[in-house]
């Protein structure tokens, strides 16, 4: 297998007025055409790591990392130029709100053509063809009708559908998704999740799903990397995750409470700061 | 047992939209009642009518027996009946201290020593003295829903109504507010109506529970009967699948 994306030792600080910050403290992992799940809790540096990945990382903070290679390229010596042909070309992200990550004054219709036409030469009917059978292969009712609307007027689900839409219209080698069901409804989050899986095996691309919740990641992914306080404590496949040795990441699998079971009080995280260090 | 709250018939129209039709429950003194359902069913709607936040059109909720009318509530129900909301970064005033925020409610309802009582109530909530004086931007998802709680429990109030208190927090925390609220509830006897649309964390904190959906109760249940997947409706069953987590094809 070839690896897609390597990561070896990538750091993310912030310098503040009262020191410096260290959001990511040395990540390193590959990628291939696979599904590998980043989980901990929030300031764990899960999404500032994917961030890094797809160079959206504030001005003010500082990216360093001993090798962040896609595909041959140095994505650290990119200019920003290479950055945004890369972007949404190449590596694709899908973020957590469709309220907050979708341009509100733009019809949805007009948001993935844009996406189109930005990276591929053509012409505003095939744009529009196209943008209508991605609306469909996410699963979208009546794409015609969808097209036309403004993100304010479809509901959660619906909005996330369009983003992953106008995320993998340009057919990109890797797709990064931040939190993309949390922010939706139990019952929705299925779905979603459902179309991504599909359209990820589909069209073999690697994955990188960032989450807190560890549970619906081990089911989703092959590969799963556990981060807590900026490092990596865990990595291990999905299907070992009843193996789970690091104190934090079995932490994480017991604190849900869970239908049919009766667990008073539910057991919580005692954490230890050996884990930071 | 008597009756803690008792909603009968209760309607809620804002301008044109029924976001609740006919909705009964009787939630018992002491009991622990959970509210499922998706965004829209009209589970949070519920929880502001009986706190006075929304329009009530119809139908009549009481507390202790005691008739509840319009939207305007008077002091003596807000001792009794205190409300969690969603989100802790919107609910706590970001330019008060946190003994300011624990000080409104002492002063609205005119209760003296002041000062033991929030060094009392942060205490019970895991906070200790040293949070007292911080702001809530300095403190995180799951000490500022702590605070929150303290809020509503400083005027001893004997139901709180619980809009989706862990929501917004991470996992290892939610099992760490929801142990908090369990312990609360056992000392002092109260009563629980808590909104969510996690089914796990519903069975985990409620002995019955309704399911809503488009305004209505689809279905009532307790939690063994769940945990036993002894449910009629297509719809809680849909609600069951969707908390297992995601299974490959």
């Amino acid at each position: 297998m070839t690896d897609l994306l390597t990561v070896q030792n990538l750091k993310v600080s912030y310098p503040t007025r009262t020191g410096v910050i260290e959001a990511v403290r040395g990540v390193s992992f590959t990628l291939g055409k696979e599904r590998l799940g980043i989980v901990g809790e929030s300031g764990s540096g899960k999404s500032q790591t994917g961030r890094a990945i797809m160079g959206l990382t504030p001005k003010h903070g500082i990216v360093s990392a001993d090798k962040l290679d896609f595909n041959g390229i140095d994505l650290l010596a990119t200019s920003a130029k290479q950055r945004r042909q890369l972007r949404g070309k190449r590596i694709a992200m899908v973020l957590q709100d469709p309220k907050y990550s979708l341009d509100p004054v733009m019809s949805i219709g007009r948001q993935i053509c844009e996406t189109l036409r930005t990276h591929e030469k053509v012409g505003k009917a095939e744009a529009r063809d196209r943008a209508l059978a991605m609306l469909e292969a996410v699963q979208i009712r009546d794409p015609k009708r969808v097209f036309d609307l403004y993100p304010h007027e479809v509901s959660g689900g619906m909005g996330q559908r369009a983003m992953i839409a106008m995320m993998l219209i340009a057919d990109p080698e890797l797709l990064i998704a931040d939190e993309p069901t949390s922010a939706l409804d139990v019952t929705v989050q299925l779905d979603v999740l459902r179309i991504m899986d599909r359209l990820v095996s589909e069209r073999g691309m690697g994955l990188i799903f960032v989450s807190h919740d560890l549970r619906l990641v081990s089911s989703f992914c092959d590969r799963v990397i556990v981060m807590y306080a900026g490092k990596v404590v865990e990595e291990l496949k999905a299907s070992d995750l009843k193996n789970a040795r690091h104190p934090y990441t079995q932490g994480l699998l017991n604190c849900m409470p869970q239908i049919g079971e009766s667990r008073h009080p539910l057991p919580v995280l005692d954490r230890k700061p050996e884990w930071a260090a | 047992m008597s009756i803690a709250l008792s909603v009968d018939k209760l309607s809620v129209i804002y301008d044109h939209f029924h976001a609740l039709k006919d909705v009964s429950v009787d939630i018992e003194t002491g009991e622990s009642f959970g509210l499922v359902g998706e965004s829209g069913s009209g589970k949070s709607t519920l929880l502001r009518a009986v706190a006075g936040l929304a329009p009530v059109a119809s139908g009549s909720i009481k507390i202790h027996g005691d008739p509840l009318v319009g939207t305007k509530r008077s002091k003596a129900f807000y001792r009794q009946v205190q409300m969690v909301f969603q989100d802790p970064y919107g609910s706590l005033h970001p330019r008060q201290t946190i003994d300011r925020l624990l000080l409104e409610p002492l002063a609205i309802h005119g209760i003296s020593d002041s000062d033991t009582r929030i060094a009392r109530a942060l205490d019970e909530v895991g906070l200790g003295n040293g949070f007292r004086f911080r702001y809530p931007h300095q403190l995180s998802g799951g000490q500022r829903q702590r605070v929150a709680i303290a809020r509503a429990l400083i005027v001893e109030p004997s139901i709180l109504l619980l809009d989706e208190p862990t929501s917004a927090l991470d996992a290892s925390v939610q099992a760490e507010v929801l142990n908090l609220l369990e312990q609360v509830r056992h000392d002092r006897n109260l009563t629980f109506v808590m909104v969510s649309h996690d089914l796990g964390v519903v069975t985990h904190m409620c002995d019955r529970l309704a399911v809503m959906r488009n305004g209505t109760v689809v279905e009532r249940l307790t939690s063994a009967q769940l945990a036993q997947a002894a449910v009629t409706e297509d719809y809680t069953r849909n609600l069951m699948v969707a908390s297992k987590g995601f299974v490959k094809a």
